[in-house]
Formats: C-alpha cells, sequence, structure tokens
C-alpha cells in the first residue's frame, strides 16, 4: 500500500523537486510525470531499494527505536528517572533521523545510491515524528500539561525556546510534504521553505546543547554532522556559482575580445 | 557490640528493603520514616563492634519516601568515573578504598592525616535521612550513615584565622577514567563557610542504607550539606583544608555565572538555563515544589541573615 503511494505520483514530486533543487533536472522545466520517472527506472538495473518490500521493511525499522523505548518504559527499564530518559532518547532519536533525512542527498550522488530519494520524505516525516513524540514528552508527562511551568519555559528558558521554535518550523514541512502541496506551491517556492530544515538542524543542536549541563561531547558530534551535511551542499551551491560566474564572465569577456582586438 | 533498636520498629521491617528494588512495589511501600528506623538497626558489617548505631530522625518529614537503594546506586553524578548518570555504578567496581587517608591541614592547630579505619571510629555513626537535591531539579531521601563534620574539625582545632574548609576528592586517572578528560579541573575541589562547616545537619559520611559507602556515592567518605544542591557535598575525599580565603570550587570554575559557591538550593533563583522552582523526586510522576534551603530553612536560614541570595547564589 505504502509502496503504490510513495512510489506513484507523491514520490515524483519530492524526487523531482530534490533534484531541481541539485540542480540536476531541467532548469526551471515542470516536474517529470510519473509515466517518465516510471520508464526511467525500468531502464535501470533494479536495486534492492525500489524491491517491493523495502518500503514497509524501512517503514518497520524506523520505528523500532520507537517500540524499544515503549517497551522498555513499559517494562521500567529506564532507570532511576524514565521521564528523563524518555526525553533524552526521543530527543536524540529526532536529531538521528534528521541525519538520516540530510544524507539522503548527499548519499545519493557520493554513492550513486538513487533509489534511496524515494524514501527521504517518510525519513523527514519520521524526524517529524519522533519531534512529536519527545515533544509530547515534555508537555504530557513532564510538565502535566502545567501551561504556566510550560510559557515560563518557553520564554525564561532558551533551551526550551529554541526547541520549541524548531518544533514550529518542522510542522510547514510535515504538512507541505505531499505532492499536492509542492503543486500548490510550486517547486521553487516548495524548495526554498524547506530549506528551513537546515535552521531547524541548527536549533535542534542548539537545544540538545544547552540542555546538557557540562558534557556536551555528544551535542557537538551532531554539530559537526550537520556542519558536514550542510557544508556538503553550500560547497555544491557555491561550486554551481563559481561555475555559473565564470560562465558569465566568459560570455562577457569574449563578445569584446573579438570587437576589440588588441591595436597592431 | 551494642545495637539498640528502636522499640516500635518490628525487625521484620527491616528486610523490606528488598521491596525497593520494585519501582512499583515501592509507591505502595510503608513510610519513609519506619524505613530509616529500620535501616538505623541494619548492622553495619564494616563497623568492627565499635560502635553503636542507632536512627536519627529530626531532619525528615514523613511525606518523604527513602528512595530505593537500587536508585540511589544507579542514578549518579560523580562525572570522576564518566558523566552519564549510569557511569559512576559501571566505572567505580574495582575502585579501591583501602587503604585510604584523609589529610586534614592549614589553619588548624593539630593538623594529621587520618586512616578511613580511625574515621570510623571517630564517633558513632547513625542514620540521618536527608532530601538530596541535585541542581539538574531532581531529588532523593536518602539514608547516610555518618556524623556531623564539626566532630572532625573540633578534634584538629582550627586557628581562629580558618574561614573556610576546602574539601579535595582523590585525583587518580587510572581508577578514575572520567578524570581522563577535562571535563572539569581536576581534583574536584568543594569548599564551605566555617559555620556551614560546623552546623549540625553537615555530615561527613560513610554509608547509606546502614551499608558502607557505595563507590558511585563517593566512597570511603564524603560530605553531606542537605540544604546545598548535591554537586557541593564532595565525595571520596581524600583532603580537608582549613582556609582564610574563599576556596576555588570546581563547578565555579567550570561555569561561574551558573554555580556559585554558596549554591543553595533555592526555587526562586534559576539556574540560567532551567528553572529550579519544581523538582522530580527519583520514584515520582509529578514534580513537586522545591523548598528553601531544601526545606532546612528552620535549621539553616540564619547562616544567610542579610544576605542576598539572588547575587550569592
Amino acid at each position: 500500500m505504502s509502496q503504490g503511494v510513495g512510489n506513484g505520483v507523491s514520490g515524483v514530486g519530492a524526487r523531482n523537486v530534490g533534484q531541481r533543487r541539485d540542480g540536476e533536472g531541467a532548469r526551471g522545466a515542470e516536474v517529470g510525470t510519473a509515466e517518465a520517472l516510471t520508464a526511467r527506472r525500468r531502464a535501470r538495473p533494479r536495486s534492492p531499494l525500489s524491491h517491493p518490500l523495502a518500503r514497509p521493511l524501512i517503514f518497520a525499522v524506523c520505528l523500532i527505536p520507537f517500540a524499544l523505548l515503549a517497551w522498555n518504559a513499559y517494562h521500567d527499564n529506564l532507570g532511576a528517572n524514565p521521564i528523563e530518559a524518555l526525553e533524552i532518547h526521543t530527543g536524540v532519536w529526532t536529531l538521528r533521523f534528521l541525519v538520516i533525512t540530510l544524507s539522503i542527498t548527499p548519499a545519493r550522488k557520493l554513492l550513486g545510491w538513487n533509489g534511496l530519494a524515494r524514501y527521504r520524505r517518510m525519513l523527514g516525516l519520521f524526524t517529524f515524528f519522533y519531534a512529536c513524540v519527545h515533544l509530547s514528552m515534555y508537555i504530557g508527562v513532564d510538565m502535566f500539561f502545567n501551561v504556566h511551568d510550560i510559557l515560563h519555559d518557553i520564554v525564561k528558558h532558551p533551551y526550551i525556546t529554541v526547541g520549541m521554535a524548531s518544533f514550529l518550523m518542522l510542522l510547514p514541512l510535515a504538512v507541505t510534504s505531499t505532492a499536492g502541496w509542492v503543486k500548490r506551491l510550486g517547486g521553487r517556492r516548495w524548495v526554498a521553505l524547506h530549506r528551513l530544515i537546515y535552521l531547524i538542524a541548527v536549533g535542534g543542536t542548539l537545544h540538545y546543547m544547552w540542555a546538557v549541563k557540562k558534557d556536551i561531547r555528544d551535542p557537538l558530534i551532531y554539530a559537526s554532522i550537520f556542519a558536514a551535511l550542510l557544508g556538503y551542499r553550500l560547497w555544491i551551491t557555491s561550486g554551481r556559482t563559481v561555475r555559473a560566474t565564470i560562465g558569465m564572465f566568459a560570455e562577457r569577456a569574449s563578445p569584446p575580445r573579438t570587437s576589440h582586438a588588441p591595436p597592431p | 557490640m551494642l545495637i539498640r533498636k528502636p522499640d516500635d520498629i518490628p525487625s521484620s521491617e527491616i528486610t523490606d528493603e528488598r521491596t525497593y528494588f520494585n519501582r512499583r512495589k515501592f509507591i505502595a511501600a510503608a513510610g519513609g520514616l519506619g524505613l530509616a528506623a529500620a535501616a538505623g538497626v541494619l548492622v553495619p558489617k564494616f563497623l568492627d563492634g565499635a560502635t553503636d548505631s542507632r536512627q536519627e530522625g529530626g531532619a525528615s518529614d514523613p511525606k518523604d519516601k527513602l528512595t530505593p537503594y537500587k536508585d540511589i546506586t544507579t542514578y549518579n553524578n560523580f562525572y570522576e568515573f564518566g558523566t552519564s548518570k549510569t557511569d559512576p555504578s559501571e566505572n567505580s567496581k574495582n575502585f579501591r578504598t583501602r587503604p585510604w587517608s584523609v589529610a586534614v591541614e592549614g589553619l588548624v592547630k593539630k593538623p594529621a592525616v587520618y586512616q578511613i579505619e580511625d574515621i570510623l571510629k571517630l564517633n558513632t555513626l547513625q542514620t540521618h535521612v536527608y532530601r538530596m537535591r541535585c541542581v539538574e531539579a531532581w531529588s532523593m531521601v536518602i539514608p547516610w550513615l555518618g556524623f556531623p563534620l564539626r566532630d572532625l574539625i573540633n578534634r584538629v582545632e582550627p586557628l581562629p584565622s580558618a574561614k573556610y574548609v576546602e574539601f579535595t576528592t582523590l585525583y587518580d586517572p587510572k581508577q578514575m577514567p572520567g578524570q581522563r578528560r577535562p571535563v572539569l579541573d581536576w581534583p574536584y575541589t568543594e569548599g564551605l563557610r566555617m559555620d556551614e562547616a560546623m552546623h549540625p545537619l553537615t555530615l561527613l559520611t560513610v554509608g547509606l542504607y546502614g551499608k558502607m559507602l557505595p563507590n558511585q556515592d563517593g566512597a570511603p567518605v564524603r560530605v553531606v550539606v542537605p540544604w546545598k544542591y548535591g554537586f557541593k557535598s564532595g565525595k571520596s575525599i581524600v583532603k580537608i583544608r582549613f582556609t582564610e580565603t574563599q576556596p576555588a570550587t570546581a563547578w565555579n570554575k567550570a561555569a561561574p555565572q551558573e554555580y556559585g559557591f554558596y549554591s543553595n538550593v533555592n526555587p526562586h533563583v534559576d539556574h540560567p538555563r532551567w528553572s529550579q522552582a519544581k523538582e522530580r523526586r527519583i520514584g515520582e510522576f509529578r514534580r513537586r515544589p522545591t523548598l528553601m534551603f531544601n526545606g532546612y530553612g528552620d535549621q539553616v536560614a540564619q547562616l544567610y541573615a542579610g544576605m542576598d541570595l539572588r547575587k550569592n547564589y
């Protein structure tokens, strides 16, 4: 079921938008049709990533951390402070899924695993899912819906402020993750909106770093991974910009060279 | 060896500690004071029959149920053994607490090096049930075994110029893997003003739940100052030094704007990054309000009369 949906129309939107952002797709052209994509896929050798069972399998794997946490919470295996443990684990899993989601494009480009592209949206939505669980642990379990205390926390404590802001930025990304929204917004605007993910990565990492008392080794690991993932994209983009600038320069420079020949 | 039993506690309750290993049973278990008393009559096996062990109730509240032994010994902040809560219990298994000596020095008439065996015999060991409030907004109720620190201080006769006491934790990166990384400026040092150190609530502690102090809880000897955040209570102490000037303390050096020298439990002064108004008592679901001076205001508030506790956080 999910296979049909994912590889069908909606998958096309996400895939082509991704390509366009990376400058691979036809620049400015309309999103490719499902038929064209299917044809292209048929032409390629089948990879395990396009196996019909791949999507449900990846979906199930993504739920394992959640299932383990639920199991351990139920069986009181989360140590002396289970609420804190749930908050930490769901938060860290949110960051991990964000890392995985942001790794799809570099993995495609560097390793040539193009079949990964169709799972990017699902992984992004799992990031959102773990963020939702994380937030509900804080609001519903830790603070027990105490609105006064929660608002006080948001206003007074920067790590909560930043965490909440990051979650709010995730919302529009989750909402507009459908093919319908890609069409409604238009690829360019959709891509621009979804660039928020980098801000969310920064916010999420800051949120983690400020919540830790002193040993910020783990937050720094996430900070460096995100820096690398963002750096890779900047490098690609700037490379393109440089090429484009050179091209422009060449275009501008060449006509004068022909018209103003050096004096004899 | 004389072990006086409190009259009102049947000896059958002593074995109840087992039930505390299970959180669900813990909720339903008997009141804290009863258990505190029971813990007091458990025979501290390491005492060689030298002392009388009895419980001292004063500081606890009927609403304070003892935190299970398992939680007290698996959820620790003891960065010398690692920064995660479970690191200390995992990494301190082979920690050697014998031989152990504590140098008492500085501005005293009778500086001395005490062997741990001497410290254990210094005074009657009693169970003191104290609330322990961590600066991270969680708390426990712990039946410590020890005696007031002032009993030791009086022996060494501080000079009038002694205004502060500094406590130094063992520095031994071979045994304490957490010290191999510069998370804090090792060795860990803590300090108290002289009147705080002399306060009867301030303990020199060698055990909990009537047993020898587990390594992860600061064995073989530590300080307990119940109205201050937990990090003020130095663990695995090797040196007690009396000074005229305020000693530098580990957390204050690490982040002076977050951890002051006094660090009295204070619900009105938030940590710059999180609230101190409430706390999660380990084993409880809802956060409970944090009490001024961790509920020991009646005994200690006069120490800070006239002081601005927002400034002197």
